[in-house]
């Protein structure tokens, strides 16, 4: 079962990943690609946090008394705990660039600001 | 029967994604996307990664929307309909996907303690830390400890983008401001219900905020989460109070130096290691007992975390709410 | 406490942590000065490096002290001790001539957060090139990215922006591969340091995972790299960044995603993927010449002169990527060799410009019609620079073009043809590097610049020091030289003949 889970995890990132892209390179709200780069940011935390799976082990925190516990691997978790808070940051700074676009240009799409601007 | 809950978890999520590109209303794809982070959560939560399932929730879902909110609220709320069909983005993004569906076959299973990833680097911290620095969580050993270095790096992140925001909205606003209401600056103070449920939570997450900062060596926890949840709490007070009442509890100045201390402090127990004939980052010297002089070390960058993340956020927050 | 072991460190850790002190910094000019020392102490340290990487030492270093694949360790050879050159120098130099082109184009209110922004790109860059640690290179290009968004953004022009907000999202998809990357890889081998994975990710080469894993860094690399065709952020983020930060990020921050693309491709790839080697070359020496005549053409027809010397960047960036391509000791020698030298080349370009841009507050090619009569120095001072782009001898521009040239040639037949496109392509660089002294030097001044004056003189004098170490260079090559050939040889060593 569990090799199921793992197959369709991992499918599961790929298809966030992408549907992330998409909207990334696809859409012309610069606020929607914003959520979609956050979007394709979760996506790796997904495939991070999958492979860190062991299979009958519990969260990484040592239990006293217990022999014989399996853990999962803590590495992996430490890591994008370290891309959760990278994310978050370039969301913020993107959004800060959004609002002054929208001050300058008066508009978010994507289109428009090329129209502004001029050849 | 976890499995099930998993798989029927990870397809909502799938839906939840499609929802967000799809949707035109920006404000509902904003909490569609909250929506994907608590479900992104409690996935972590399922595949035993309790200090990111927090994380997620607090930083993800929490600080992100909030971010996201007070960005809608100076820009707009409606997308324009695409006009264009775009199927080159939509082939190229089919291809990577089968690709990487293709690469999956050859990964060890979900699972497997034997992958090589299980095998190498990672037993050796389970196997060593209660040895070299006895705490129970392995998490907080390594993200504090082993890869110390790491972490400041992510500090720095942080900072980085609390300066960047600050400083590409301390330009100012170059539209005539819309005459606001006063009401409006002054928070829900004119409804009850959110008024006093609100009161009563504040108080409950900054314990709980404290709790997940002192209690990161032995259960889920530290201080990115602690940092989170705090601003979490303010931000909730500003809300409810109003911008002023917030900035008049914290003011700017202190969210500054809160920022640069959190930092710096973090720094200088690594500039302590090297003094005291260590190495960068090395809390062993710290102490004449070296498993206490890491456990030291740990609380004091776990705190310099905190204050800099709270302080950041915070700072972040009110950058975007000031200007409305 | 003796101070050489911690040097690798030190790179690091001095303008990191001086960048909330800087940020606290209200007094007027207090914030530069800060900058500018810390920048020359980490410009001191490098030196000290290099001369002991020359000396054969090496440096390892383990933070927090615990061992290799646990804990994370910084190493340092010669590939990087001659890229931490380039990125501290470019630092301090540019901002000991930075003060009065900041103080024109950046409230001073502002200007604490810039300078805190400018030492995080300084530290994150030089973070990069000292860690042996694959997951620490994508936090430290986290730091240098977010902080150099902050830097470009600062531009006056509205239209920096968009650009810069381009850059963000290209950036953070890039550095996301990256991510990928590191994943998959981990997943193969469970250890995330360079040395280590070098070793272990040969048992489980030519699966699918790992060369999933090649694909994904070497696009995301790229991406930040601004290897055409993913060079589409640079040239308005270049063109509408404040100048002296076009200056500093020109000369040194794609070179950094550069190395760590060369670090991945021939330290971790090459020697354990069959085929790598061919897939390598056959991949990306198409994209280098189109990259070399695509842009230099694109910089034939730019009427701004920060937008046609990015298009240059661009070009250069081809050239630096085909020595790597050709999987070669020489040809990996010349593309070292040409980071360095093309750093020297366009960083004295762009501060040439920055001259220009402070007197003329534009940088049209219209508007600097005639400009020569009243700032002969400066003009001087581009000529100079950009004879040492085009690579004519007696200039560092044409060392590296000549072990280019050289590398390309001991292909045998085909290698001609590359040779000739490379003529074509520094041909074309003679035209648009014409253009501009056509019109500085034999137009008909216009109007309104009859006030202008020679530029500020520390902003002068340092056009002047990158100019004349493009000549120094240019006759005494050795440093460069030898620091790049024993790169190479060290990236390409085990490698089975």
């Amino acid at each position: 079962m569990l090799e199921i889970l793992g197959y369709y995890n991992y499918w599961v990132f790929a298809l966030v990943l992408m549907i992330g892209f998409y909207a990334v390179v696809a859409r012309g709200n610069l606020i929607k690609k914003l959520l979609g780069l956050s979007m394709l940011q979760s996506a790796v935390f997904l495939m991070y946090i999958t492979l860190s799976k062991v299979e009958g082990a519990t969260a990484p925190i040592l239990q006293k008394g217990v022999e014989d516990q399996i853990y999962s691997n803590p590495l992996p978790q430490v890591l994008i705990l370290t891309a959760i808070v990278v994310g978050v940051s370039t969301t913020a700074l993107g959004l800060a660039i959004v609002v002054r676009i929208k001050e300058a240009y008066g508009t978010i799409e994507e289109q428009d600001i090329l129209k502004a601007s001029g050849p | 029967m976890i499995i099930v809950f998993a798989v029927f978890l990870l397809t909502l999520l799938v839906l939840t994604a499609v929802a967000v590109v799809r949707t035109e209303n920006l404000f509902v794809a904003v909490m569609l996307m909250a929506i994907f982070s608590l479900l992104m959560a409690t996935n972590f939560f399922i595949l035993d990664a309790a200090d990111v399932a927090l994380t997620e929730a607090a930083v993800g879902a929490g600080v992100t929307t909030v971010i996201f909110l007070g960005a809608l609220a100076l820009t707009a709320e409606q997308e324009k309909p695409i006009v264009s069909g775009r199927w080159l983005p939509l082939a190229v993004v089919s291809v990577t996907v089968l690709v990487i569906i293709y690469a999956s076959f050859d990964q060890p299973r979900l699972g497997d303690p034997g992958a090589p990833a299980h095998q190498h680097v990672a037993p050796w911290y389970l196997e060593k830390t209660a040895e070299f620095i006895d705490i129970p969580n392995i998490v907080t050993a390594v993200l504090a400890s082993y890869r110390g270095y790491d972490t400041l790096g992510e500090v720095f992140v942080v900072f980085a983008a609390c300066i960047g925001v600050l400083f590409l909205l301390s330009v100012p606003p170059v539209k005539p401001q819309k005459s606001k209401s006063s009401d409006n600056s002054s928070g829900l103070r004119h409804h009850l219900i959110p008024q006093v449920v609100g009161r009563l939570l504040v108080p409950f997450i900054f314990l709980f905020g404290l709790y997940v900062q002192f209690h990161g060596e032995y259960g889920p926890g530290g201080g990115f989460q602690a940092g989170a949840i705090i601003a979490t709490g303010i931000i909730l007070y500003a809300l409810l109070e109003g911008e002023a009442a917030a900035l008049n509890a914290i003011p700017k100045s202190v969210l500054m130096a809160m920022v640069c201390g959190g930092a710096m402090l973090y720094g200088m127990v690594g500039v302590a290691g090297m003094i005291l004939g260590g190495n960068f980052l090395d809390y062993s010297v710290l102490h004449s007992d070296p498993v206490i002089g890491q456990q030291m070390g740990i609380i004091l960058i776990e705190a310099g975390v905190g204050i800099t993340v709270c302080g950041a956020l915070l700072s972040i927050f009110h950058a975007f709410a000031e200007r409305d | 406490m003796n101070i050489t072991p911690h040097l690798p460190a030190l790179q690091v850790v001095v303008p990191i942590l001086s960048a909330p002190i800087v940020l606290l910094l209200r007094p007027k000019g207090m914030a530069w000065a800060m900058t500018t020392v810390t920048s020359l102490m980490a410009f001191c340290i490098a030196i000290a490096i290099v001369s002991g990487v020359q000396q054969g030492q090496v440096f390892n270093y383990l933070m927090g002290s615990w061992s290799a694949p646990y804990g994370i360790e910084l190493s340092i050879d010669s590939f990087s001790a001659i890229i931490l050159l380039v990125v501290t120098g470019a630092s301090a130099l540019v901002l000991i001539g930075a003060r009065r082109s900041i103080d024109a184009q950046i409230e001073s209110h502002r200007q604490p957060f810039f300078y805190a922004a400018w030492l995080l790109v300084l530290s994150g860059l030089a973070g990069i090139v000292v860690t042996g640690d694959a997951f620490n290179i994508f936090v430290f290009m986290e730091i240098s990215s977010l902080a150099s968004y902050v830097l470009i953004a600062g531009g006056p022009d509205r239209r920096a922006l968009p650009a810069v907000f381009k850059y963000l999202i290209m950036g953070t998809i890039g550095a996301t591969f990256y991510l990928i990357g590191i994943g998959l890889i981990y997943i193969m081998t469970g250890t995330l340091n360079l040395a280590d994975m070098e070793v272990r990710i040969h048992e489980v080469a030519d699966q699918s995972p790992v060369l999933l894993a090649a694909g994904f860094i070497t696009i995301g690399l790229a991406l930040k790299a601004a290897v055409f065709p993913l060079h589409l952020w640079l040239p308005n983020a270049y063109t509408y960044a404040p100048h002296v930060v076009t200056a500093f990020l020109a000369a040194c921050a794609t070179k950094v995603a550069l190395y760590v693309l060369i670090r991945f491709d021939f330290f971790v790839f090459q020697q354990n993927l069959s085929g790598h080697d061919l897939q390598f070359s056959y991949f990306m020496i198409p994209l280098a010449l189109l990259a070399a005549l695509v842009a230099s053409s694109m910089a034939l027809f730019e009427r701004n002169l920060k937008c046609l010397l990015a298009y240059s960047s661009v070009a250069q960036i081809g050239y630096i990527v085909l020595g790597a391509s050709l999987v070669t000791v020489a040809g990996l020698t010349a593309s070292i060799v040409h980071i360095f030298n093309h750093a020297l080349a366009k960083g004295a370009l762009f501060l040439a410009v920055a001259c220009l841009a402070i007197r003329l507050s534009s940088t049209q090619l219209t508007d600097i019609a005639g400009v020569a009569r009243r700032m002969p120095w400066t003009m001087a001072a581009f000529v100079l620079a950009g004879l040492s782009l085009i690579g004519v001898p007696g200039t560092a521009g044409f060392i590296s073009k000549w072990y280019l040239i050289t590398a390309v040639l001991a292909k045998g037949a085909w290698g001609i043809a590359l040779v000739f496109i490379i003529v074509i392509s520094s041909l074309l660089a003679v035209v648009y590097i014409w253009k501009v002294i056509e019109q500085a030097y034999f137009r008909e001044p216009q109007q309104a610049n009859g006030a202008v004056r020679e530029a500020p003189l520390e902003l002068l004098a340092v056009t002047w020091v990158a100019v004349l170490a493009n000549i120094y260079f240019g006759f005494y090559p050795a440093i460069p030289v030898s620091l790049s050939s024993a790169a190479a040889e060290l990236l390409l060593g085990q490698m089975p003949q």
